[in-house]
């Protein structure tokens, strides 16, 4: 499924040259360079970017600028990071967060 | 600890316009904000403003923010992204973290804070399922990521943010299956509700959303009709298949920073709840800090750069760099043009409204 607005009477035309590629729960995705995690997945039609600590019940974008962290997943072993304002990065991993989410041991060291 | 002038907090159309007016009159800035790109929400505003020319009319808000930019850059102040200002300490210091790994002190001889909204939710059974979203979330991704949240959608709320990003959607090559309104009549101005009706969206006006259903994602959506206490009536309800449903059901001022600081509130209902007090030069009850935008009151980007030009040159005069004939000069001009936005049915109130919040509230 592809999602991406690629003609716009009003933004014009566009079409991407600069890709990256990213894994979503180990499968390849490709993504535009610049563009935030959760537009690269619900380009590819991904809806559902977590589930909830007690009811497990599924959750995706919602407020879309960082605010209602409704979106937070765990990308690159850290859990929670609000994946509407994080860009993605050549290589990142992204995986679908249960709960709260576990920190991968060595996860956001410089 | 480094110290500068003026420190900006939030760069959107009115934390751009005050840091830009302040360093056009002298002052050394320092503009910060939370994400990697400043403008705020004006790139994804891609409908043309209304007004006079002086107010930008007929320019479209991503152009506008484009132009900022540009001028922020010709003035050559300090501009710091991805930084979020977590506390505010007395004499104007702030805590900012940076890159979500470093910690530093600032403090500003004036600080002005543009600290924008957030979008109002209502909550209905299925409201968490993937596929409710924001209508400020839905347009965010249409217009400044260019990917589709749904390919038809359900518009809950007919105010102007509500018929504007659906006819944003259609023009995204979405189908917007329906807008529902819970008041008896339409809420936005007449142009852009037009837009939308000629495209052939179906308005229901005294209905609301009940419920959203679906396995584990949005599938369909069932509104009613409500009566005049705005309560469902049963067996008024209509299932209409969407795969997302786009709340455009207000905003309320992200004032947390005021707050901290001590800043004197009042409540005001027209501007979206408690809103920081502030006086004809958007300057609060605490010396040194000044507002602008929606964190004053809800109102619209063109008002929001007018207020962050006023406080921009009032936080100027106030460290000297603006002597006093000049500021009323400055400010009584800013205050025509803000007169000016501020008419009509939706303005008029808002007029009042701001009126009410400067005498000190209309509400206690």
């Amino acid at each position: 499924m592809n999602m991406r607005i690629t003609k716009h009477p009003i933004l014009g035309d566009i079409e991407y040259d600069r890709k990256v590629k990213i894994y979503v729960d180990g499968q390849e995705l490709e993504a535009i360079e610049g563009e935030m995690i959760a537009s690269a997945l619900l380009a590819a039609g991904i809806k559902t970017f977590r589930y909830t600590k007690k009811h497990h019940a599924p959750r995706g974008i919602f407020c879309g600028i960082g605010r209602c962290t409704d979106c937070v997943m765990t990308v690159n072993g850290m859990p929670n990071v609000r994946t509407c304002v994080t860009p993605v990065e050549e290589g990142m991993r992204v995986e679908t967060q249960h709960g709260c989410g576990k920190w991968k041991e060595g996860a956001g060291d410089e | 600890m480094r110290v500068w002038d003026i420190v900006v907090v939030g760069g959107g159309p009115a934390g751009l316009c005050a840091a830009i007016e302040a360093a056009k009159n002298g002052a050394r800035v320092l503009l910060i904000d939370e994400n990697s790109r400043p403008g705020g929400q004006l790139f994804k505003q891609i409908h043309k403003f209304f007004g006079s020319a002086e107010h930008k009319a007929g320019v479209r808000g991503l152009e506008i923010g484009l132009q900022l930019l540009k001028e922020t850059k010709e003035l050559g102040m300090d501009v710091w992204l991805n930084s979020k200002v977590c506390g505010i300490y007395d004499d104007n210091v702030l805590w900012v973290v940076k890159d979500e790994r470093k910690s530093f002190q600032v403090k500003g001889a004036a600080v002005i804070l543009c600290t924008g909204a957030v979008e109002n939710s209502i909550s209905f059974e299925g409201w968490t399922l993937p596929g409710v979203m924001g209508a400020g979330a839905a347009q965010t991704m249409i217009n400044v990521n260019r990917v589709l949240p749904g390919r038809k959608v359900l518009m809950v709320g007919s105010g102007n943010v509500g018929v504007i990003v659906s006819y944003q959607l259609l023009q995204a090559g979405a189908e917007v299956a329906a807008i529902v309104e819970a008041a008896p009549r339409l809420g936005a101005y007449g142009v852009h509700t037009a837009k939308v009706r000629r495209a052939g969206v179906p308005f229901y006006v005294s209905h609301t959303i009940v419920r959203a259903e679906g396995d584990g994602k949005v599938e369909r959506a069932i509104i009613a009709r409500v009566d005049e206490r705005f309560k469902p009536v049963d067996g008024s309800e209509i299932a209409i298949n969407v795969d997302t449903i786009c709340l455009a059901t207000g905003l309320t001022p992200l004032a947390e920073l005021a707050w901290i600081a001590g800043c004197k509130f009042v409540f005001n209902r027209v501007l979206g709840g408690h809103v920081p007090w502030h006086d004809r030069y958007m300057a609060t009850s605490k010396k040194g800090i000044y507002i602008a935008g929606d964190i004053t009151g809800i109102e619209e980007a063109s008002t929001a750069m007018e207020e962050g030009r006023l406080a921009g040159v009032s936080a100027a005069a106030a460290i000297g760099l603006i002597d006093t004939e000049r500021l009323e000069k400055i400010a009584g001009e800013i205050w025509e043009r803000l007169d000016a936005l501020r008419c009509g049915p939706f303005g008029e109130n808002r007029k009042i409204a701001k009126q009410q919040v400067m005498a000190g509230g209309d509400e206690q």
